[in-house]
């Protein structure tokens, strides 16, 4: 078991009170898994992914465990978590046009990080200059400045970055959504590629594009404010999803093929809940068309089938 | 109705305005009432430049654009303008900076009234506000005396196309309207698009998602580097795609119900008919389409 997550809450402090944008999460995953982990803006994805390599001034771990290969993760204290940066636990951000220092050469760039990270850049060389080649990158575009790079080559050229020192996770923040979709198929497979040889033990892949998420993950996992709704291999989350929620995001997407004449798709009605006091019971109740008695008390995530779980007392039995 | 006829937009670039860019390269399309358009390429390929054009934010370098019948490329003065706008209309990428967040987000309404409706009484007024609102299903109750940060994506979205619904409009000019909203209210903004296409408004819908544009529109045109790669009925064109570029770009879409390793794999069991691509001489920056069944399109092939 690469990562396991206990019951974690991080909230969000502000002048009105906690928002609770993590409440309660737990899961696994696998030696070289590849979770997919998908949802509407403000379900807490983002959060989730931030909170396993860096809460920020705002965040507040409040409650629950990390474990990483056995070890435990001490998210809470920004000081103990710096080994883990960068050598377990990586980070391929959104934008990688931002995550790249304009001033800086790519090549003395990564130098500097190697260092700050206590690696000699000598030592990792050779195998920096394989990896790039490997995305389909000339090694040259170490003497480039980042503003010579398309976008395409700024996110592979981030993702070796993050990758140098075959970390035990990768998290990858809607790591491919500012990219064209032909560049975005070759980043997609790359990444792929870097977990089949072992440079990454296990990613998690934050994204709002659940069919990209199929064609890359092996488990996708779909959160609903603050919580997450279900969990199961990638062709069960599209062709059988149990949970309400997941089944309505499924049919609300327009594939290549449907028009508004075969058949109209329908939206979720209503919005999601504000997290700051978030409602009592399954928070998916408002929007649910089979909402019940039951739901005001909060359905645990339970394992339905092997492999798959799922937070909804009707899925249950 | 909308009418573009080869039109060109050049860009000056680099230090001293030297270098020339071609953002659009001959570009022919019609929008006729009651029909959904929609642009789609990469970026860069000139979608989002057609859009500006069309609503007179940037000037073409060449040719022209006939809106019923009248050249509006080369409108001058601010009346001429303003009488454009109350036919044409077009609502943007990010609803959050369309709005001041300073202000409740139905100014926006009061803003159309103040320049376009300065005689109509406050209860004539709210009636059509009312129906306005009504037409892009959304619930005064929720919507109305609030502030922005108060309401979704998806609501400040549908609020900018009720603002522009006021107006009587023709034609619609949406480009990338649903790029930042969330899967499950993205749909809703889709099937209002098709319920004013029902009622006869012609719809110019630039995006760069295949899966979208395919939902809503009745012809699709892919652009490729300023120029027209294939146009046609949208069925047509995702069923049978002609050009190699609109056959690289469907093979990268991620599907919902196959893999890309699946389509490459029937790509390669039924390799698809090559046609005879229009060529041009060097130095000609004309784009010329040839028409390979009914009302389906190829253009050039540019590397």
């Amino acid at each position: 078991m690469t990562l396991r997550v206990n019951d974690l809450k991080v909230y969000y402090q502000t002048l009105r009170g906690d928002v609770h944008a993590l409440d309660g999460v737990s899961f696994d995953l696998a030696d070289g898994e590849i979770m997919g982990l998908a949802g509407e803006s403000g379900c807490g994805k983002t959060t989730l992914g931030k909170s396993l390599i860096r809460l920020d001034g705002r965040m507040r771990h409040v409650d629950g465990t990390i474990e990483l290969d056995g070890k435990d993760v001490p998210i809470a204290d920004d000081r103990a978590m710096n080994p883990f940066r960068y050598h377990e636990i990586s980070l391929v951000p959104q934008y990688a046009m931002s995550a790249l220092n304009p001033t800086r050469k790519i090549g003395r760039m990564i130098d500097e990080l190697l260092r700050a990270r206590g690696v000699r850049p000598a030592s990792v060389a050779e195998e920096l200059r394989r990896r790039l080649e490997l995305v389909g990158l000339d090694p040259d575009v170490l003497n480039r400045f980042p503003i010579e790079l398309s976008g395409g080559m700024k996110q592979r050229v981030v993702m070796v970055m993050a990758t140098l020192l075959n970390p035990s996770l990768l998290i990858a923040d809607e790591a491919t959504s500012a990219l064209d979709v032909s560049t975005q198929r070759s980043v997609a497979e790359s990444m792929v590629e870097f977990r089949d040889r072992g440079y990454v033990k296990s990613m998690i892949f934050v994204t709002h594009d659940i069919s990209l998420v199929y064609q890359m993950a092996d488990t996708v996992m779909v959160m609903y404010a603050g919580r997450i709704a279900e969990k199961a291999p990638a062709s069960t989350i599209i062709n059988a999803p149990r949970h309400p929620y997941t089944k309505m995001l499924i049919g609300a997407l327009p594939e290549v093929g449907t028009t508004t004449e075969d058949a109209r798709l329908e939206g979720i009605p209503g919005t999601p809940p504000g997290l700051l006091n978030p409602p009592t019971g399954c928070r998916f109740k408002d929007r649910c068309p089979i909402a019940s008695e039951e739901c005001s008390e909060v359905p645990p995530l339970v394992e339905i089938d092997p492999g798959h779980w799922a937070a909804c007392w009707k899925t249950g039995r | 109705m909308l009418e573009l006829s080869h039109v060109h937009k050049v860009y000056r670039v680099g230090a001293f305005g030297g270098a020339k860019l071609r953002a659009v390269r001959d570009v022919n399309l019609t929008v006729k009432p009651g029909e959904v358009v929609s642009l789609i390429g990469e970026s860069g390929s000139g979608k989002s430049t057609i859009g500006k054009m069309v609503l007179g934010l940037t000037r073409i370098s060449s040719g022209s654009i006939r809106f019923e019948g009248a050249d509006v490329s080369r409108i001058r003065g601010f009346s001429a303008k303003k009488e454009y706008y109350r036919r044409v209309q077009g609502v943007f990428q990010d609803p959050f900076s369309s709005f001041n967040p300073i202000f409740k987000a139905d100014r926006v309404f009061s803003m159309i009234r103040s320049s376009y409706f300065p005689e109509m009484s406050d209860a004539d007024w709210r009636d059509k506000v009312l129906a306005a609102i009504g037409t892009v299903r959304l619930d005064p109750e929720n919507v109305l005396n609030k502030y922005p940060h108060q309401l979704s994506g998806g609501q400040l979205q549908r609020l900018l196309i009720a603002r522009a619904l006021l107006l009587d409009i023709k034609l619609l000019v949406a480009d990338e309207i649903i790029s930042m909203l969330d899967a499950s209210t993205r749909i809703d903004v889709l099937n209002l698009l098709g319920d004013l296409k029902e009622r006869g408004l012609g719809i110019l819908f630039v995006t760069h998602d295949l899966s979208l544009g395919n939902y809503v529109s009745d012809r699709s045109v892919i652009l490729r580097k300023g120029a027209i790669a294939e146009m046609g009925p949208t069925r047509r064109v995702f069923e049978n795609p002609l050009h190699p570029y609109s056959r690289h770009l469907l093979s990268c879409v991620p599907q919902l119900h196959r893999t890309w390793a699946e389509v490459d794999a029937e790509l390669a069991a039924n390799p698809p008919e090559d046609v005879e691509l229009p060529t041009v001489a060097d130095g000609d920056d004309s784009a010329p389409l040839v028409e390979v069944e009914k009302g389906h399109f190829v253009g050039i092939d540019q590397n």
